[in-house]
């Protein structure tokens, strides 16, 4: 079913979108010189170039659809992905991580594993990232494609391949140098493009507090119904929200994740790479406006039967991502519904583009440098990222087409995440802040940590154990059951990682100086007037945030 | 660094560019359903919103423009800020 419909004037504004990325893509490749360029940016961005691109990675069309269509089902509840889900986390990356990633001049995340433990610690996590990265990638293509058949009526496999080859196209020429330079034409393309839909929808329904007398009570409050699971719609407690949600994942995404973490890399100085997760948190809290929003306007126009609008229908199941999409198709006339579907097609292409550069930074140093070929030269490198892009985007389209054969596969996208990244937290964790955790304790751990959240998942998918063993309550959705083997992966590895580092040999001290904290010289901001200093504005992004879950407790 | 990398443009001009382009494009769109008011296929369509935010947005992308270029006047720095 086509939902929206293209007038000429929308697709002179798509075709601006390609002429752009593509334009960029060949612009920034005389300036590709060698491979600090090619996969770190030249390390020259200020942190709102930085900052901006770190929010953007993460800013995908599929979590634009997704929340407005999760805020219809959940209210706001929503918003702890964007608040308590993603704030402190990205705060401490910014004043306590940041400065142990970014002082050892490291080129990805599982280059810091290396320095601080070993290269078989460096190549699991690698390998790991490496095959998240290609599955997400691959059912964001998918996702892609399915949105623009299903609302736009475009046929699957031309609008696949073509998003696909022009983002082969500018990452191959420049790589994250045309990432990062897509990713905020991205943002605003976001803003500027989706914007109009709430604001719009709130003049029609007539205001903020309107809306928020038309929702039911559990839709417009954050933690006043979290105590007792059945009262909030996404059934689950503080407990779930605060240590799986708001401690793992939020923390396991935003400090361990290279595809956000890179963007940061590519900053000019260390001040500027610290300010980097800092100026993204500002915008990120400010998402809500356009998905919590939306998603409010588009649950009390469908329960007001005099508004003809309704949610679609696939197979008597309710298509809750259809929601964005269709307040497009309500209030954008001619011109508009090309930007917002230009905005949409930006979040996906951006997405991907975020995932392969990530990927081929990652394959290039830390499987093809690190144990096919220890002596190639910095031009053979850049060649073989070049060469990775376009396979990794060759296997993300094999990705997409089992997808399309195994539909329930985008059940499993979260999940995803809490495989690697949860218990990755752990490893770091300890790695920067324990100097005594060893090698070994380090390896056994991960592998332990991403052993048993994979074995949960199998576990209660197959129903081998109850759901409740693991969210401690009787009612649970899948999304609290995520939360919580998110923490229970976390828990297991940190314990392995203590119990082996207790009876396995350290490195010595002097081969973790500035990897670890109480070996690495302390971050002199002392020079710096307070207006410069980090420290300030990560206070007050923290202050905001506090303001927000109080006003909407 | 080279002297092609001092001349780099730096993303606010592409941002700004951007900008001017697809709000001309749908402001002129706005402007078509201003002048030609047919039958309004969208709700709050009386608002004309594609007129008055496509200025918004020829607007916003001028002021990159002219912030980018004071800023490469002033620095010929490499940094992509």
């Amino acid at each position: 079913m086509i939902t929206i419909e293209l007038s000429t004037v929308d697709w002179l504004v798509i075709a601006l979108y390609f002429l752009f990325v593509l334009g960029i893509g060949f612009y920034l490749k005389r300036y590709t010189k060698g491979e600090e360029d090619f996969f770190l940016a030249g390390r020259k961005n200020s942190s709102w170039v930085a900052g901006l691109a770190f929010l953007s990675a993460n800013l995908g069309a599929l979590e634009l659809l997704g929340m407005t269509g999760n805020t219809f089902r959940y209210g706001m509840y929503v918003a702890h992905f964007y608040w308590i889900g993603a704030i402190p986390a990205m705060l401490f990356l910014g004043i306590y991580m940041m400065p142990f990633y970014y002082s050892s001049r490291i080129k990805s995340i599982p280059g810091y594993l290396k320095l601080r433990f070993d290269e078989k610690t460096r190549v699991l996590n690698a390998i790991s990232f490496g095959v998240m990265t290609l599955l997400v990638s691959g059912i964001n293509l998918y996702a892609m494609a399915l949105v623009l058949h299903t609302f736009l009526g475009w046929n699957w496999d031309v609008s696949m391949w073509i998003s696909a080859a022009t983002v082969a196209v500018y990452v191959t020429m420049s790589g994250l140098l045309s990432a990062i330079f897509t990713e905020i034409i991205q943002f605003f393309l976001i803003w500027f493009g989706l914007f109009l839909v709430s604001f719009l929808g709130l003049v029609e329904i007539g205001g903020l507090d309107e809306i928020f007398s038309r929702v039911p009570a559990a839709f417009n409050t954050l933690w006043s119904t979290s105590s007792n699971p059945i009262e909030n719609g996404m059934l689950v407690t503080w407990g779930g929200i605060v240590l799986g949600l708001g401690f793992v994942l939020s923390f396991g995404y935003w400090t361990t994740d290279f595809l956000v973490v890179q963007r940061a890399f590519s900053a000019k100085d260390l001040r500027a790479a610290r300010m980097t997760p800092i100026v993204a948190s500002f915008f990120k809290m400010a998402v809500p406006f356009i998905v919590i929003v939306a998603g409010l306007i588009a649950y009390i126009l469908a329960k007001d039967p005099s508004s003809g609008f309704q949610l679609l229908q696939d197979g008597g199941q309710v298509n809750y991502d259809s929601a964005l999409p269709l307040l497009i198709a309500r209030y954008y006339p001619p011109g508009l519904v090309g930007l917002g579907v230009t905005a949409l097609l930006a979040g996906f292409m951006a997405g991907q583009a975020g995932n392969i550069s990530a990927f081929n930074t990652v394959w290039t140093y830390d499987i093809y440098q690190s144990v096919l070929n220890k002596k190639a030269s910095g031009e053979h490198l850049m060649w073989m990222g070049r060469m990775a892009t376009v396979v990794g985007i060759l296997l993300s389209i094999v990705t997409a087409y089992w997808a399309k054969g195994f539909p329930s596969i985008m059940d499993y996208m979260q999940a995803i995440f809490s495989w690697v990244n949860a218990p990755l937290f752990a490893t770091m964790l300890l790695a920067m802040f324990v100097r005594w955790i060893t090698p070994n304790g380090a390896f056994w751990g991960l592998l332990a940590g991403m052993g048993s959240s994979f074995t949960l998942f199998l576990a209660v998918k197959f129903n081998w154990i109850e759901m409740h063993v693991i969210t401690l309550s009787d009612v649970a959705s899948d999304m609290a059951a995520n939360f919580w083997r998110a923490w229970w992966a976390w828990l297991i590895c940190f314990g392995v990682t203590i119990i082996v580092s207790l009876v396995t040999k350290r490195k010595p001290d002097e081969e973790l100086i500035g990897l670890v904290k109480g070996l690495t010289p302390t971050t002199d901001d002392g020079s710096l007037p307070w207006y410069r200093k980090p420290g300030p504005y990560a206070l007050a992004s923290l202050l905001v945030v506090v303001v927000l879950n109080i006003i909407f407790w | 660094m080279s002297t092609e990398n001092r001349k780099m443009k730096s993303i606010w001009y592409f941002v700004g560019l951007m900008l001017v382009a697809m709000g001309a494009v749908v402001m002129g769109s706005g402007m078509y359903s201003f002048l030609n008011p047919g039958e309004a296929r969208t709700v709050l369509a009386e608002l004309h919103p594609a007129l008055w935010w496509g200025i918004v947005m020829v607007i916003a992308g001028l002021i990159f423009l002219v912030v980018q270029r004071r800023q490469m006047s002033g620095s010929k720095g490499a940094s992509q800020s």
